[in-house]
């Protein structure tokens, strides 16, 4: 349990001085979005109906482009070999590590969230489903994500094939994300797809640390 | 008793059989020095003993139970040092060592870290990230864990003096020595002339094309 505890706390540490790097997906999540009001016009019944796909897009690219993070610094020092050779239980680190890159990079997108819903001009309801989705769906990017990064990080150019590997993979989440906003713009119940990306959620939780784990042994050939 | 012992150990490496059917064993109290010429597989060997590749072919034993199946149990008692140092850049050398002892689950004061950093030269440069140090001295760091892990019972050690002053070889060589006089086995690959006042067992692979 300690040997978790140091690894959050390192990696909340060099998240912190490396803050600079963290911005840089934040900056890109408001810039896409401030994009649309200025390309589509400032109609509000036309913004409403793009807003929630439009944030759930520029929040899956945004952390696509943080994802890689992840594991390249660890895994170019060798951080991670002597990880692998302690006797701390890798799926466990793993798991950990991913929970540090998610209140990292992720976490800021979803505060920010109520700026950008305004951008947008949601409706105070649709905002709240949207908070929901994000809250419950983005844990899952990560943590798919972490597969993806964990098998790309011995390549040295894994970016784009990082993006190619996992857009596809995240399309379930963004129907069932949209469609709950959908839902509750016109004060549906929306409980139905939440539902869904909870079950999803629960699932890769219970799952992704082991296969990111096998994936990171992998890379070390 | 044999703290390592391999059996049949073959390794392929993108095509190219790098080594086969190697058996050794390593004794208590005992130094293996694997040599051989830039390519010919010492590296991938000491990674295959120290569990972080599986081998192709063959089985490593640690204190004669296979690696396989006492992966925690045998890391407990390792210390590796490859060619990357496990050394984060932006974090400060006594940072590094902190976070690595625990995941080690090395209990250990932060005095000791001081006290082993200012025996290996490093004094006045404990706290600056480790980026700001030279090459010798980012290795000084990483080999300070040697200094560390009390119950280890065999060291792995990958080209150690590469990049090290005469003094920093013959203190780590003296540091090596006295492992070893205290029932410790070394596995070890050098380019250098080993400095080491030690019988040593050698292992000489071939480049095979």
């Amino acid at each position: 349990m300690a040997a978790l505890m140091a690894i959050l706390k390192r990696d909340l540490a060099l998240a912190y001085r490396q803050r600079a790097e963290l911005m840089q997906p934040m900056l890109f999540f408001i810039l896409v979005i401030s994009l649309f009001p200025l390309a589509v016009g400032p109609e509000p019944k036309t913004l409403q109906l793009i807003g929630p796909g439009v944030i759930w897009v520029a929040a899956i690219l945004s952390s696509l482009l943080g994802l890689e993070r992840l594991f390249r610094d660890d895994f170019q020092d060798g951080s991670l070999e002597q990880l692998m050779l302690s006797s701390t239980s890798l799926p466990a680190a793993a798991l950990i590590k991913v929970v540090a890159h998610w209140l990292t990079s992720i976490l800021p997108l979803i505060i920010l969230s109520p700026l950008l819903a305004l951008f947008l001009h949601l409706s105070e309801p649709m905002y709240w489903a949207l908070l929901k989705t994000l809250l419950l769906g983005t844990p899952l990017l990560s943590l798919i994500g972490a597969i993806a990064v964990g098998l790309t990080v011995g390549l040295n150019r894994g970016g784009v094939l990082l993006a190619l590997l996992l857009l596809p993979v995240f399309i379930p989440l963004l129907i069932f994300a949209t469609s709950a906003v959908e839902s509750a713009s016109m004060q549906l119940q929306y409980s139905a797809q939440l539902a869904i990306i909870g079950a999803m959620f629960l699932f890769s939780l219970a799952l992704a640390p082991f296969a990111i784990a096998y994936a990171l042994r992998v890379s070390q050939t | 008793m044999a703290v390592l012992s391999v059996t049949n150990l073959s390794v392929v490496k993108r095509d190219r059989l790098l080594f086969k059917n190697v058996n050794f064993a390593v004794k208590q109290g005992s130094l293996l020095y694997v040599k051989g010429q830039n390519g010919a597989g010492k590296t991938s060997m000491l990674r295959v003993l120290a569990g972080l590749v599986a081998a192709d072919c063959g089985e490593v034993y640690f204190t004669l139970q296979n690696i396989k199946d006492c992966r925690e149990h045998y890391h407990q008692h390792l210390v590796y040092f490859g060619h990357k140092l496990g050394i984060n850049l932006t974090l400060s050398a006594v940072e590094n060592l902190q976070y690595w002892c625990k995941q080690h689950q090395v209990v250990i004061s932060v005095d000791t870290i001081f006290y082993t950093l200012a025996q290996l030269n490093l004094v006045g440069l404990e706290d600056i990230p480790v980026s700001n140090l030279s090459a010798g001295q980012q290795r000084r760091v990483a080999l300070a864990r040697f200094w560390f892990k009390q119950d280890a019972k065999l060291w792995i050690l990958d080209e150690p003096f590469t990049a090290l002053d005469t003094q920093g070889i013959e203190l780590l060589s003296k540091h090596i020595t006295s492992f070893l006089r205290g029932g410790g086995a070394v596995v070890m690959t050098s380019h250098q002339a080993l400095r080491i006042d030690y019988p040593t067992d050698e292992l000489t692979l071939e480049y095979r094309i």
